[in-house]
């Protein structure tokens, strides 16, 4: 390990610490559920080691098949990134659906105003 | 006709139609008089801001609110939705610009009254001709070839916005889009429900207000791209 800390490894580490501090406190509100939790604090954690220990990512790498470290880290955000945008798009369809099935209750129930014909 | 009378419900999506909705609903009560029918007017204000509510209520129609605007689609739904808790027997889908004619819905209702069709469509290119602008012309034939592509229908207006249900249609069809892309959808319904389909020839009356409202020609593009989404939920 560096004695000395390259800036970024600084950087990164500082907002890292914040995003698993988020992540606590989101899940002590009760806003995302124990298994979100634990994938976010995974994946945070995981991304805090790689920064001290890069050598841990090249072993993974190679095991993968690709040549460095940073490489397989890229490829690999990459694909859960947009696989996340994919989720997020459906949830906010069905929101979206789901509004439009109360905003029909609500027209259904008020009785519709009209004069006889 | 059998003793029972055949109910039939008209239903207008309206946004911001205050201009126009009364002129509508004027000709529309006129000519739903001479058949001879149970009829119902019902407009599904789409959260208009405007005064669209109030002027069809004056004309004494009913009048269902939106609380929160969720276009085409959404206000469709809603309409045959009611028909279905009226047990109506058929539903008439039309435009409230005053692009459709009134004149138009015996012929509509046709072949649902003769048991011959689920679902009609009223086409601007069959038969009448109607002059309708070039560029809108080319992109309702790409939406016919795409609707083709997805649905396997190769209707000759799929974005008709003049339709008849039949009660089968009426308590099968489940509507899951909001907005314009809703007119390719129901080909999906069709298919899936395995209703039985035809077209008639409508006559459409395109004023510079209609025009400017509706589908506009970049939102056909804008269709497309939601219709592809869809594809991969």
């Amino acid at each position: 390990m560096n004695i000395i800390f390259l800036p970024v490894q600084i950087l990164l580490s500082l907002f890292l610490l914040f995003a698993v501090s988020r992540v606590y406190f989101r899940f002590k509100e009760g806003t995302i559920n124990f298994g979100s939790f634990l994938f976010w604090l995974a994946l945070w954690l995981a991304a805090l080691f790689t920064i001290f220990y890069p050598g841990f990512s090249n072993y993974w790498a190679s095991l993968l098949g690709i040549g460095r470290g940073v490489d397989a880290i890229i490829y690999i955000s990459i694909a859960l990134l947009f696989y996340l945008v994919f989720r997020t798009n459906v949830i906010i369809e069905n929101l979206r659906e789901e509004i439009s099935q109360l905003v029909r209750e609500i027209a259904l129930k008020d009785k519709p105003k009209k004069k006889k014909e | 006709m059998k003793s029972k009378k055949t109910k039939l419900l008209v239903v207008l999506p309206a946004f911001n139609e205050e201009k126009v909705i009364e002129g509508v609903l004027k000709s529309l009560k006129k000519e739903l008089k001479n058949l001879k029918l149970t009829s119902e007017i019902v407009v599904i204000d789409d959260a208009s801001v405007d005064k669209t509510a109030k002027k069809a209520q004056k004309e004494g129609v009913a009048v269902l609110k939106h609380v929160i605007n969720r276009g085409l689609g959404g206000a469709l739904q809603t309409g045959l939705e009611y028909g279905r808790k009226k047990k109506v027997d058929v539903v008439v889908t039309m435009d409230s610009d005053g692009q459709h004619d009134s004149k138009d819905i015996e012929k509509i209702i046709g072949p649902i009254m003769k048991k011959k069709a689920d679902v009609v469509i009223g086409s601007r290119f069959l038969e009448v001709k109607n002059k309708i602008p070039v560029l809108r012309r080319i992109i309702l034939k790409l939406s016919d070839l795409v609707t083709f592509l997805f649905f396997g229908i190769y209707p000759t207006d799929s974005q008709s916005g003049f339709r008849a249900f039949s009660r089968k249609a009426i308590n099968k069809i489940k509507l899951r889009t909001q907005q314009m892309e809703v007119s390719s959808e129901f080909f999906d319904q069709i298919r899936k429900n395995k209703l039985k389909f035809c077209e008639v020839p409508i006559r459409v009356i395109y004023t510079p207000y209609s025009l400017a409202k509706g589908q506009s020609n970049l939102n056909g593009i804008k269709v497309l791209v939601k219709l592809v989404l869809r594809l991969g939920r």
